[in-house]
């Protein structure tokens, strides 16, 4: 018996760590494969397309984009201010509402917990939300509509209550009203400093969200200044792509201003670059916030 | 946040005399009668500040969710960006009538539903075999860190997905071909090939979200007390009895509420994975287009504002449906895993 679960145990070691490192490979390849191409000479992707390994290493990529930075760094300054402050907004309105529906005693947060809830169940759809953001708001190029959409998400509240709950025991807000907090004061000195690490993971999220958000700009925008990162990348990508394709089509040469293979390489690359840095830091937060927020809200 | 969601606010209170006192200090049936009693402005101006601190959310999903609602009256004029917001049309059920009768609808809806229910079931199915699999790896660092690297595409955007498969399957240089040179073999011209997209879509999704369930089934599985795995091998149950009759049972619970969870929106598409991967590639739209990009199209490419509310009013209300059904049927089952 005891031999056959021995080799039972080794037979499912080899299989977990053939799995797993194929899984991993799976997702770490895509990335090599942009990263090679960023530091590959443009002609040699031209001639033998893209490889694993550059092919002919050069740094031309990097050296264009940045020769002319204007574009990318203003698309980084729009990006990390409607980030900033769309997380901090964001932030401050989900804590409160998130410590005001923890609160046992307050009444009404049931009815205000499914008026949040109902939003994911029934919507107008993604047109009158437009017609409202363009016609009543009018928020057409203007930073309120990078940052006002993404600002709240009931899960994200849900979430931060749950948090709260698990963070600051109920008899403390009663003791603190005992000794003459008011509420917001309660929430200010005591839910905020007890809640860090959930706030940092809700925050953390809502940060994510928006770096990585180009929705908004390809609904709202029109103004090339004010466009998100993402959504530079996005045109970069695909204005070349669609040109390329004409020129295929066409036997017309391309454009000696479109920006090479390498270039759109290295362009995802300086884009992405933040969150490649910055995972291996903020990826636990994540991880906690998942495991908190599967349990039922 | 079930029955007594609903009976907040019902005007119980009418048939009680008023008292005094805290609720706290009465007796239990007295208690929740004088509850009841008190009415939502004496409680608005009793906690004000709470109030006042929840103000900003409930401002904001009045503005962003519950105001668009009244536009689905869109749906049925035919408007037009020029002509007032209220001086379209009206024109009934007719956009209804033609996406119906173009056989829209029904294409788009069974894309959406078809690749919804396959993105659950391998989503889950893989996450939790990953899950199992990770959690059996003995060398610390690399349990740490394969999981992190199988987390970190949930991490970059939507648009790095198009890069990627940019650099692999583009005619000309992309990584694909490069390869099958290599080995002598001719180039394929993937962005003309409609059929492949299905496996592609489904294949990229996992490549995005398998991380993300996979962390939650392994919070889960660490969840699980080693009790139960010391009797069992005690009992002489090998590994692979442990896992099938021991951890994959106790995954259970997670599973149906990460399902439910996923069938309720199944009527919401994948919109960034969609259109990050297909773009405005009409050959593929057969096979490759759901509701939410049919409905982006209408509105920024074609224009056809009363179409496209349309198709969104009809996703909203069959998922809407879909939803409360479901959870009906559940709450029948086992009330325990009702979303509400």
């Amino acid at each position: 018996m005891h031999i056959k679960d021995d080799h039972y145990t080794r037979l499912l070691q080899g299989l977990a760590y053939a799995v797993i490192i194929i899984g991993s490979l799976a997702c770490l390849i895509p990335f090599l494969l942009i990263i090679s191409a960023s530091l590959t000479a443009n002609e040699s992707i031209i001639k033998d397309g893209y490889h694993l390994i550059p092919a002919q290493f050069s740094v031309e990529g990097y050296k264009t984009v940045f020769i002319f930075p204007d574009e990318v760094l203003r698309a980084y300054g729009v990006t990390l201010f409607t980030t900033v402050t769309g997380t901090l907004l964001g932030l401050f309105f989900m804590t409160m509402a998130g410590y005001v529906l923890a609160r046992k005693d307050f009444k009404y947060r049931n009815t205000f917990s499914f008026y949040i809830y109902f939003t994911t169940l029934f919507g107008g759809g993604l047109v009158p939300w437009y017609i409202m953001m363009t016609k009543y708001l009018h928020l057409t190029d203007s930073y309120g509509a990078l940052i006002f959409p993404g600002l709240m998400t009931p899960f994200l509240i849900i979430l931060m209550k749950n948090f709260i709950r698990s963070a600051v025991p109920e008899e403390l807000f009663e003791s603190a009203k005992i000794d003459g907090a008011g509420d917001f004061r309660i929430y200010w000195r005591i839910v905020l400093q007890l809640s860090m690490p959930g706030i940092a993971t809700v925050g953390l999220f809502l940060a994510l969200a928006y770096w990585n958000d180009w929705f908004s700009s390809s609904l709202f925008i029109n103004d090339p200044h004010k466009y998100q990162l993402q959504f530079h990348l996005y045109n970069v990508i695909n204005s070349a792509a669609f040109i390329a394709n004409m020129g295929a089509g066409t036997g017309v040469s391309l454009g000696s201003d479109l920006p090479t293979e390498s270039t759109k390489m290295a362009m995802a690359i300086v884009v992405t670059g933040p969150i490649l840095f910055l995972y291996p830091f903020i990826q636990r937060y994540f991880v906690k916030g998942l495991t908190i927020g599967a349990v039922k809200g | 946040m079930r029955q007594r969601t609903r009976k907040t606010g019902t005007p119980l209170a009418i048939e009680l005399p008023v008292q005094g006192g805290g609720p706290a200090a009465s007796p239990l049936g007295a208690g929740t009668i004088k509850k009841k009693k008190k009415g939502f402005l004496h409680e608005l101006i009793h906690n004000r500040v709470l109030f006042l601190m929840l103000l900003p959310t409930l401002l904001f999903f009045l503005v962003n969710s519950y105001f668009p609602m009244v536009g689905v009256y869109y749906a049925f004029t035919q408007f037009d960006f020029n002509s007032g917001l209220f001086d379209a049309p009206f024109v009934g059920f007719k956009n209804f009538e033609f996406l119906w009768k173009s056989g829209t609808l029904v294409k788009l809806t069974l894309n959406t539903i078809g690749y919804n229910l396959a993105f659950i079931l391998l989503g889950n199915v893989l996450a939790i075999v990953c899950a199992i699999l990770l959690s059996e790896l003995r060398v610390k660092w690399f349990k740490k860190l394969t999981q992190s690297i199988m987390f970190l595409p949930y991490f970059v955007s939507f648009v790095i997905l198009s890069v990627i498969v940019y650099n692999v399957f583009n005619y000309d240089s992309g990584f694909l071909n490069t390869l099958l040179a290599r080995f002598g073999a001719g180039p394929v011209d993937v962005y003309n090939k409609p059929l492949v997209w299905i496996f592609l879509i489904i294949l990229f999704y996992l490549w995005k979200n398998l991380g993300y369930s996979m962390v939650i089934y392994l919070a889960a599985i660490t969840g699980i007390s080693d009790e139960y795995y010391e009797a069992a091998k005690i009992d002489g149950a090998h590994i692979f009895q442990r896992i099938w009759y021991i951890t994959v049972p106790m995954l259970k619970s997670t599973f149906v509420v990460l399902l439910l969870f996923s069938l309720g929106s199944i009527m919401k598409g994948q919109f960034d994975l969609f259109y990050q991967l297909i773009g405005n590639n009409g050959v593929l739209y057969n096979t490759t287009d759901i509701l939410d990009t049919y409905v982006f199209r209408s509105l920024k490419v074609t224009f056809d504002i009363g179409m496209a509310t349309a198709a969104g009013l009809y996703q909203s209300l069959f998922g809407f449906i879909l939803i409360m059904t479901v959870n009906y049927i559940i709450r029948k089952i086992n009330d325990d895993y009702a979303l509400f």
